[in-house]
């Protein structure tokens, strides 16, 4: 590849920013254990779980729709987990089961909508959010009388989903690996097959699309269910590892997801983005967040470089492609 | 090339066909026939029916009254994929293109070519490159690099691309939804070397335009649109460039209107 090819990549500014980030708190934290490898952990750890979310985040941004929904549904599926097998009593693969059901209808119930009215997704899963959020909190009000739920660890067969969702490799966790490979696969449906090649024209062009036989509604409500599925999967990982859940899990993970995929390259109005782009949003978030805790600043403290490298970065990205796009005719 | 009958059944022809949209008639007993190897022009201003004829030749509104006809046999588009299935091939303005999309992945929107079964089901990308280079050489178009996005070709290339991908995919007749209007003149003329081209290799083109020099220097018939009324139909013989010009404009309007700003 040239390097103009590589200049008008979606990811060359959260690339630029990821390693600037890295230099940045490997001189200012690393003598307090940002270079360590237990350091190097924790923020991939983070990574991890933003990252899967914002895979399909990123899919369905580039088919020029937005999930605000995932939030909630996280908290709904991690409380489903709980519910069903601490209330019901359910072995904790029939919990993970109904929540994964659960956020298939709700993802369903997003794309139903937004494909049937045509009202700005924006708009449906912003109502979604709150939907959920409230009757996430209502229900377990009602069955237990509190907003958190524990003891998952006498749960037929936890022992076994320990290990799958919540385990260690040396200091690094499992959830690493389902990273890496949900990322592998998007990328690869993305870019390598036919829903992938339609998943850029849903966003780029839908009226070609559809004049070109396209099924744009049946490609939109399918990643409105992705999303909604990686969500339950992220819930779970959390469920499983602190053995219970609190209704406002995931709160704000929507908006987390939205700014890796965008920090990644992707277009806020659809037909251009990139998984690896916001696998790379979702590794500087992690690093971010954990590298202002290690070079000592109050924590509180980390949003405020969060947003201002997403603007920064954004505008890296559209100053360089606008001008590699000149410079190609 | 241009005989009337070419002694075979004409590969589409409208057999006065009336739309009405509501109490407005948009089209009112117009007829026009294409065959092979041959390039009709349908001539008409702005709201002469123009957009409405590409829709009903192209299977988007059936006719109210009249028919449409392939090879001579009475039709009834139930879609516009019905009609690209008998082989006409409606080129709308936008193209059908995703502009950030690299132009073998455009070429193939919607039809892509896999290798693999199952879930390894995958896009051939190599083969479609092949097809895609092998198609534009034919219509005169040499690119470099096929991974390039739409929005960085000319738009005569584009155009190309978007005609040659009709003619891939079995196009006999080719509706052109106005293809040299956002142009400038080089394109232009590029772009109607492109329809020559079709016409070279078989294809019966329909090209619809508002501009009478464009259609004049291809035409091989010119059908003259006004009001969804066909005002009649010449062959390049029986028609010369300024009568079209004349024709088209309204004549004795723009005779009148000259007048008037001369007065003033």
């Amino acid at each position: 590849m040239s390097v103009r090819k590589w200049l008008v990549r979606p990811e060359l500014g959260v690339v630029a920013a990821v390693v600037a980030a890295w230099l940045f708190f490997a001189v200012t934290a690393g003598d307090s254990g940002f270079l360590t490898l237990s350091g190097t952990a924790s923020y991939l750890a983070i990574a991890a779980e933003l990252g899967i979310l914002a895979a399909p985040v990123a899919l369905l941004m580039i088919a020029g729709e937005f999930d605000l929904s995932i939030g909630s549904t996280m908290a709904a599926s991690g409380m489903t987990v709980a519910l069903c097998t601490t209330e019901l009593g359910w072995p904790l693969w029939a919990g993970i089961a109904a929540a994964a059901a659960l956020a298939a209808c709700v993802g369903l119930v997003n794309g139903l909508i937004v494909t049937r009215t045509r009202l700005p997704s924006f708009i449906v899963t912003l109502g979604t959010l709150f939907i959920l959020a409230g009757g996430t909190i209502g229900t377990t009000r009602l069955i237990t009388g509190r907003t958190q739920v524990g003891g998952l660890e006498d749960a037929g067969g936890f022992g076994t989903a320990q290990k799958l969702f919540a385990g260690q490799i040396g200091p690094f966790s499992i959830t690493l690996l389902w990273w890496v490979g949900l990322t592998a696969l998007a990328t690869w449906v993305l870019v390598r097959t036919r829903p992938g090649n339609w998943i850029f024209a849903v966003g780029g062009a839908p009226d070609a699309a559809r004049r070109l036989g396209i099924p744009v509604d049946r490609v939109k409500i399918l990643l409105f269910m992705t999303t909604a599925l990686a969500a339950c999967l992220v819930a779970t990982f959390q469920t499983v590892q602190f053995r219970g859940t609190d209704v406002l899990r995931g709160t704000g993970k929507e908006l987390e997801a939205i700014l890796a995929a965008v920090l990644g390259g992707t277009l806020l109005t659809g037909g251009r983005g990139s998984v690896i782009g916001a696998a790379c949003g979702a590794l500087l978030f992690g690093m971010v967040q954990q590298g202002i805790v290690f070079s000592g600043v109050d924590s509180d403290w980390y949003k405020v470089f969060l947003g201002a490298v997403l603007i920064l970065a954004v505008l890296l990205n559209s100053s360089v492609q606008t001008r590699a796009a000149e410079a190609r005719r | 090339m241009n005989q009337e009958t070419n002694g075979k059944a004409p590969i589409l022809e409208a057999d006065h066909v009336t739309k009405r949209f509501g109490r407005i008639t948009a089209l009112e007993d117009v007829s026009m026939r294409v065959h092979a190897s041959e390039i009709l022009c349908v001539l008409g201003d702005n709201g002469a029916g123009k957009s409405t004829l590409i829709k009903t030749l192209s299977g988007v509104h059936p006719p109210d009254e009249g028919r449409l006809l392939v090879d001579g046999e009475p039709v009834r588009f139930s879609s516009p994929r019905d009609a690209l299935a008998r082989g006409i091939a409606t080129v709308y303005q936008d193209l059908a293109m995703v502009p950030m999309l690299s132009v073998v992945r455009n070429f193939f929107l919607g039809a892509e070519p896999t290798r693999g079964v199952g879930p390894l089901r995958r896009l051939d990308l190599r083969e479609a490159e092949e097809v895609v280079r092998v198609e534009l050489g034919r219509m005169g178009v040499e690119l470099r690099d096929m991974s390039v996005p739409v929005s960085a070709l000319s738009g005569g290339q584009r155009q190309a691309l978007a005609i040659a991908r009709a003619i891939h995919f079995g196009a006999r007749v080719l509706v052109l939804d106005e293809p040299t209007s956002a142009l400038g003149v080089k394109q232009a003329g590029i772009v109607l070397r492109y329809v020559m081209e079709a016409r070279a290799r078989g294809c019966g083109v329909i090209l619809i335009t508002h501009n009478p020099h464009h259609a004049h220097m291809v035409g091989d018939r010119f059908t003259i649109l006004s009001r969804g009324r066909c005002e009649g139909t010449f062959t390049k013989a029986e028609i010369t460039r300024d009568e079209l010009v004349r024709r088209m404009a309204g004549g004795e309007e723009l005779e009148q209107l000259q007048h008037e700003l001369r007065a003033s």
